[in-house]
């Protein structure tokens, strides 16, 4: 049997300082979350209260324009929406087929073993790259494709008129297509991840239960633990999606910053981006541009915090068991 | 009831297997040997396996007969589950895995490399531990197995997923819910379920790993009753802790001591009187 201590003997800890730590670390952590909040509340209280007042229909339809009461956003809006159904096209099979491939095809024999855990520990690693990077990258191997294919401004093959919504250039050049494959870069390491995390949360025994009645490894995957892994793969998907539609950096490097009044009309036209339009106008050095900046901000923040709403929704909704 | 194991899935070609294999390879000239009285379903000879460099099991060598119920009894660790698991070949899944020796399926060796592991595992099914049902309805629980390998038009999977579950001695409960989720089932239920989904793709024979542990006495009573009745149709081989239910079930017993086949024998025989020392401690509660 044990003896309980004697508390006459050993040296007995003060009941009312363990007591006051204990509040003292609830309310370090409370002020701590409440920190946060009052760093968000400012911002988002001082970008809307310069920029609601700009904000109406014609801003959301007019191009840019030398005076701040025209100014509008349309020519970047629709730049980013082009760069983001770009990004999502490419990234989407590779990550999730990439993810697949390590999470549903571990190799059995040790050097392949180790070569799989090299690759592993790389996209980790990739997802810590500065975008920045990602941008020179993608300056090189798509705007320019190494100069192998000539200057992108004459283009060695081309398919179709550059007025046409099917042009084609090779090399790209600095339009949507280079844009759009240069966040693929940036994104695709977090949809691995991601996807990779989604698949793992599928339980074995799915795995194993369809394995027993003579599935083969494309039935289980297919039938099996991909769709069990649906909802994981969506939010991670589209929060990616809004790390591509907030980034700047690597999209200054491919576009640069331009003045264009114009959407986009194919993958190769030049574009400019939500994010480089509001760095355009901030540094304006005229105040009325200030308030232009803080109103395409509210339309960025709007944006993403939709597409965040529909990852919290459908994960909610997948989460729910079913019956 | 009986028709879906006398009309398996189109695709089935069961009826070339040969009926009746006897002990031993027929050489030419060698006479016969006479029959035995029981047709075997698997074949295990010299059969070891090792985990890396740990090995799981010594030389086992068992005939599993058919229509019978075979039980595999002994202490935690002592490989029972593991031979099970050979017999499907799901330790192919695990790293490191290796066996040697042979087991054959109605005299077709599974480790040869011509060996069709999709189809061996539709024709051993597999009941696990734990219920497992997919996160689908009833209804596709069932028809999962049969949708993987045949394209059946909707009357017939209709009437497949029936009988299984006739079979299951599921029907009654769930007739009314087939679309509703399998994982609002009780956890008998479940088990039943996944018994339903083996016996749907038209297995010749049912592999289950401790079925009942996590089950309440009155589900583990049903699942062994429904065990008694698949007897007729399979050849079964049974896992468990409970020496209770191994007495109650099984027709054969084989007990499994620390990787090694220690004793296998008529149920009865095994359990009023055991061969060997260890098996007499093991069912009379001195160690396991």
């Amino acid at each position: 049997m044990i003896q309980p201590p004697n508390f006459s003997t050993v040296r007995v800890r003060s009941h009312r300082r363990r007591q006051v730590m204990d509040r003292v670390f609830q309310g370090v952590c409370i002020a701590a979350a409440c920190a946060t909040l009052a760093i968000l509340v400012v911002l988002l209280s001082s970008v809307i209260g310069r920029g609601v007042k700009n904000l109406d229909w014609q801003f959301l339809t007019n191009p840019p324009s030398r005076k701040p009461k025209e100014a509008g956003f349309m020519p970047a809006l629709w730049g980013s929406i082009w760069l983001c159904v770009v990004c999502a096209v490419a990234a989407l099979p590779l990550g999730i087929g990439a993810a697949v491939f390590l999470e549903e095809y571990k190799p059995r024999n040790l050097w392949l073993r180790r070569l799989h855990a090299f690759i592993e520990v790389n996209i980790r690693n990739l997802a810590g790259v500065p975008s920045i990077v990602y941008g020179v990258i993608g300056l090189t191997v798509f705007v320019q494709m190494f100069g192998l294919l000539g200057n992108p401004l004459t283009p060695t093959l081309t398919f179709g008129d550059p007025e046409k919504w099917y042009y084609l250039q090779l090399p790209f050049g600095r339009g949507v297509a280079a844009g759009g494959l240069t966040l693929m870069l940036v994104v695709l390491p977090i949809v691995i991840i991601s996807t990779q995390e989604a698949l793992r949360a599928v339980p074995d025994s799915l795995r194993q239960g369809a394995l027993a009645v003579g599935a083969t490894k494309w039935q289980m995957i297919s039938k099996m633990t991909l769709p069990a892994a649906v909802p994981g793969i969506m939010t991670g998907s589209i929060l990616a999606m809004s790390r591509a539609i907030g980034e700047a950096a690597p999209v200054l490097v491919i576009c640069g910053i331009v003045f264009i009044r114009f959407a986009p009309n194919n993958l190769m036209s030049d574009f400019t981006a939500m994010p480089l339009q509001i760095y355009r106008w901030a540094s304006d050095p005229r105040d009325d541009f200030h308030a232009v900046a803080a109103t395409g901000i509210i339309v960025l923040l709007g944006i993403l915090m939709v597409f965040n709403i529909t990852a919290v929704l459908i994960r909610q909704k997948f989460q729910k068991p079913l019956q | 009831m009986t028709t879906l194991m006398n009309e398996p899935p189109a695709h089935d070609q069961r009826s070339a297997t040969p009926l009746v294999r006897v002990a031993g390879d027929i050489r030419p000239g060698t006479p016969p040997q006479p029959p035995t009285s029981v047709e075997v379903a698997i074949r295990v000879r010299d059969f070891s396996c090792w985990y890396a460099s740990f090995q799981a099991l010594h030389s086992i060598s068992i005939d599993v007969p058919v229509k019978q119920v075979t039980s595999l009894i002994g202490p935690s660790g002592c490989g029972k589950s593991t031979f099970l698991r050979w017999i499907n070949r799901m330790n192919d899944l695990i790293p490191g895995a290796r066996a040697q020796g042979s087991i054959d399926l109605h005299g077709e060796d599974l480790f040869s490399r011509g060996i069709d592991i999709v189809d061996l595992r539709r024709r051993v099914g597999m009941v696990f531990q734990k219920a497992n049902p997919f996160p689908k309805s009833i209804y596709d629980n069932i028809a999962f197995g049969p949708r993987l390998h045949t394209r059946m038009s909707r009357g017939d999977l209709d009437d497949l997923v029936e009988q299984s579950l006739r079979r299951a001695a599921l029907w009654d409960e769930v007739k009314d819910r087939l679309k509703n989720s399998a994982l609002g089932l009780s956890g008998g239920q479940q088990q039943r379920l996944c018994i339903a989904r083996a016996i749907a793709v038209g297995p010749e024979v049912l592999l289950m790993d401790e079925p009942c542990s996590a089950l309440d006495p009155k589900s583990t009573l049903r699942i062994e009753d429904l065990i008694r009745e698949l007897r007729n149709d399979y050849a079964i081989v049974i896992v468990t802790h409970n020496m209770q239910q191994a007495a109650r079930v099984s027709d054969l017993t084989a007990f499994f001591y620390e990787g090694r086949l220690i004793e296998c024998g008529k149920t009865l025989e095994i359990f009023t009187k055991p061969r060997e020392r260890q098996t007499e401690d093991y069912i009379t509660g001195r160690f396991g």
